[in-house]
C-alpha cells in the first residue's frame, strides 16, 4: 500500500480509484474533516484559524497570500507524505478545485519537485479518452503495488 | 429599515476560510447587528461567468466572487450591503475585487466595502468598515438629510485632536478644538469651549452626536443620540460645508492617525478606502516636520507654498525615514520651504498611491480634516491628481460638523 497524493487534492474520483487499488489516497477531504472535528478549535467553517496561514510558511513566503499559505498549511504535508502523486490537468471544476489558482500552481510544483513516482495526465474530453485516462491510472497504481513488492524482497 | 433591523450582508469572498480570518468577518459583522449571507449561485456558471463579467480569472474562486456578484446585482439574493474581500498581495484577487466593486456600484444602489485580508486581520481592524456600510444600509433617511436644524452638537474624538460644535439652523455658533489626551477629559473641554463660545449651555443641546476613534466613550458619556463612525459623517459633512450635497464628490480626509478617500453620491458614501499602514502618510507627519523645522503646525503651509519640493530627496514613505530624509536635505542646504513642500508631497503622494487607487475620483475633490488647513496639503495635492481642489471652511471641524447635522434628524424624533 502505498500514499498516493492526488491533483486536484479533492478530487473524489481520483481518490476513489486510489483507494480502488489498494493504495491509500491523500486527499484533502480527509483533511478537512479532521480539521471540523477537531475539538475544541471553533473556527467555522472549515476551522482554519490564523495559525495555519503560519504553518504554510514551509511551503511559501510571507509575501504570498495569507490564503494560499493557509491552503498549503493542509495540502503540504500530504505532499511530504506522499509516496507517489497523479496530477489531472486540465480538469473542470466538478472534477475537483483548490479555488485559488496560486495554489494550484504551488501544489503541482511541490508535488513534481518530490523524488516520488508521479502519473501526469490530462483530463479526458471523450469516452475513448476517459478509457485511456482510467487505463493509464490504473496501470501506474498498479506498478506501485509492483514496485513496493519488490522492494519488500 | 430601522435601527434595530438585522442588516443582511453579502460576502463576496475568495478564501477567507482558508486564510483563517472568517470568524473575524462574522464576529464584526455580530457587533453590527448583520448577518453575512452568500449569494446562492447555480454552479455551471463558474463555467461561461468569466467570459460574460469579462475577466476570464484562473481561479475559480474568482469567478465564484463575480458569480455571487452578479446573483447580488439581479436581485436573486436580496441583501442590504455588500463586502468583498480577498487576499492581500493578490494581483488577480485584486483586479477581480476592484471590478466586482465598480460593477455592483455601477448597476445597483446597494453599498459596497472592499478589504484584502492578511491573517493579522482582526475584527477591530473592520469594525469602521462594517459600522459604515450597515449604516448606510440602515439610516439612508438620516442621510438624506441637507440642513442642520435646531440646536445640536457634534464631537469629533480624533486621535491627535478633539473638535466640539455647537449648530443652529446650519450656522456654527461655538466650536473648541483641543488636543487629545484623555478621550473623556479632552471632549469635555472642547466641548466647553464651544457651548462658552456659543452661549448656551450643555441642558439646553437637544441633540448630540459623537464621532472619531473615541466616539463610543464620549458618546456613553454624555448620553449622545447619535455615535457614529467616521466615514458616513466626514462624507456628509463635507458635501455639507463645501455645498455640494447633489450629485458625485469625492472626499479625501486627512487625519492625525489615518487618512480616507470616500467617493460620495447625492451625499451618501459608496466606495471608501481607509488607510493606516504608515503614519508617513498623516497629518502627524506633518506635525514632526512642523517641529523639525522649528515652526508652529500653523506657518508651516505658508512655508510649503514659497517651496519647491523637487529640490528635496525623499527616499521613504516611513515617518522615521522620512523625517530623517528631512533633516538630511537641511543638514545638505535646503531651505525650510522646500523641506515644508516635501513634506506635503510626500503626505498626497501616498495618499494617491495607497488610497486613491480604489476609488474614483470625481470632482469636486473636497479635502477636509486638520492637514487641509496647512495650504502645501491642498496645493500638492491639486499638482498631483491635475484637478482642483475644494477645501470648505471649517474643514477642520468636519467630524464635528458633520456629526452635528446629522444628529439634528434627532431633534425632531
Amino acid at each position: 500500500m502505498v500514499k498516493v497524493i492526488i491533483y486536484p487534492t479533492n478530487s473524489l474520483i481520483l481518490s476513489d480509484l486510489v483507494e480502488r487499488f489498494g493504495h491509500t489516497p491523500l486527499a484533502m477531504m480527509e483533511k478537512i474533516k479532521e480539521k471540523i472535528s477537531t475539538v475544541g478549535v471553533d473556527s467555522p467553517p472549515l476551522n482554519i484559524t490564523p495559525e495555519e496561514p503560519k504553518m504554510g510558511l514551509k511551503y511559501a513566503a510571507v509575501e504570498v497570500p495569507a490564503g494560499v499559505r493557509g491552503r498549503m498549511a493542509i495540502v503540504g504535508p500530504m505532499i511530504d507524505e506522499a509516496e507517489a502523486g497523479i496530477i489531472v490537468n486540465e480538469s473542470p471544476m466538478a472534477f475537483g478545485c483548490m479555488g485559488c489558482a496560486r495554489t494550484n500552481e504551488l501544489t503541482k510544483f511541490l508535488i513534481r519537485d518530490r523524488d516520488i513516482p508521479v502519473l501526469e495526465v490530462d483530463y479526458p474530453e471523450d469516452e475513448d479518452e476517459a478509457r485511456e485516462f482510467v487505463y493509464k491510472i490504473a496501470e501506474f497504481l498498479g506498478s506501485l503495488s509492483k514496485d513496493e513488492k519488490e522492494g519488500q524482497e | 429599515m430601522n435601527d434595530d433591523a438585522v442588516v443582511k450582508v453579502a460576502l463576496v469572498s475568495c478564501g477567507s476560510e482558508y486564510a483563517g480570518v472568517h470568524g473575524e468577518l462574522e464576529s464584526v459583522a455580530g457587533s453590527v447587528n448583520a448577518r453575512l449571507v452568500y449569494p446562492e449561485i447555480d454552479v455551471s456558471i463558474l463555467d461561461t461567468i468569466g467570459k460574460e463579467f469579462g475577466i476570464e480569472a484562473a481561479s475559480p474562486d474568482l469567478r465564484l466572487m463575480m458569480a455571487r456578484a452578479k446573483a447580488v446585482v439581479e436581485g436573486i439574493t436580496d441583501v442590504d450591503g455588500v463586502f468583498i474581500t480577498s487576499c492581500f498581495r493578490c494581483a488577480e484577487a485584486a483586479i477581480v475585487r476592484n471590478e466586482i466593486r465598480r460593477y455592483i456600484h455601477k448597476y445597483s444602489d446597494i453599498p459596497v466595502i472592499s478589504y484584502s485580508f492578511t491573517e493579522r486581520t482582526t475584527a477591530a481592524t473592520l469594525m469602521t468598515r462594517m459600522e459604515a456600510l450597515t449604516t448606510i444600509a440602515r439610516r439612508r433617511h438620516l442621510l438624506a438629510r441637507e440642513h442642520q436644524s435646531g440646536l445640536t452638537a457634534g464631537i469629533d474624538s480624533g486621535s491627535t485632536t478633539t473638535k466640539a460644535v455647537i449648530m443652529k439652523d446650519d450656522r456654527i455658533l461655538g466650536s473648541g478644538w483641543v488636543p487629545t489626551i484623555k478621550v473623556i477629559e479632552s471632549a469635555t473641554e472642547a466641548f466647553e469651549l464651544a457651548l462658552k463660545e456659543a452661549g448656551v449651555d450643555r441642558e439646553d443641546i437637544q441633540a448630540l452626536g459623537t464621532t472619531g476613534y473615541g466616539r463610543f466613550l464620549v458618546g456613553e458619556h454624555f448620553k449622545a443620540q447619535l455615535i457614529q463612525e467616521e466615514i458616513t459623517v466626514n462624507s456628509k459633512g463635507a458635501v455639507y460645508l463645501a455645498d455640494k450635497q447633489k450629485g458625485s464628490a469625492t472626499v479625501i480626509d486627512i487625519g492625525g492617525m489615518d487618512n480616507k478617500a470616500i467617493s460620495v453620491e447625492d451625499g451618501i458614501p459608496g466606495m471608501f478606502t481607509m488607510g493606516g499602514i504608515c503614519a508617513g502618510a498623516s497629518g502627524r507627519f506633518l506635525d514632526m516636520t512642523a517641529k523639525r523645522l522649528g515652526v508652529d503646525i500653523t506657518e508651516l503651509g505658508s512655508l510649503a507654498v514659497k517651496g519647491m519640493q523637487e529640490k528635496v530627496e525623499m527616499n521613504s514613505y516611513c515617518i522615521v525615514f522620512g523625517i530623517q530624509s528631512l533633516v538630511n536635505s537641511l543638514a545638505k542646504g535646503s531651505t525650510p520651504e522646500d523641506v515644508a513642500a516635501a513634506a506635503c508631497h510626500s503626505v498626497v503622494e501616498q495618499i494617491f498611491e495607497q488610497q486613491l487607487q480604489e476609488v474614483d475620483v470625481k470632482e469636486p475633490l473636497i479635502l477636509v480634516g486638520g492637514s487641509s488647513l496647512i495650504e502645501g496639503v491642498p496645493k500638492a495635492l491639486s499638482e498631483l491628481l491635475k484637478i482642483k481642489v475644494l477645501v470648505p471652511p471649517n474643514s477642520h471641524l468636519i467630524g464635528a460638523v458633520g456629526s452635528a447635522l446629522l444628529a439634528s434628524g434627532y431633534v425632531e424624533e
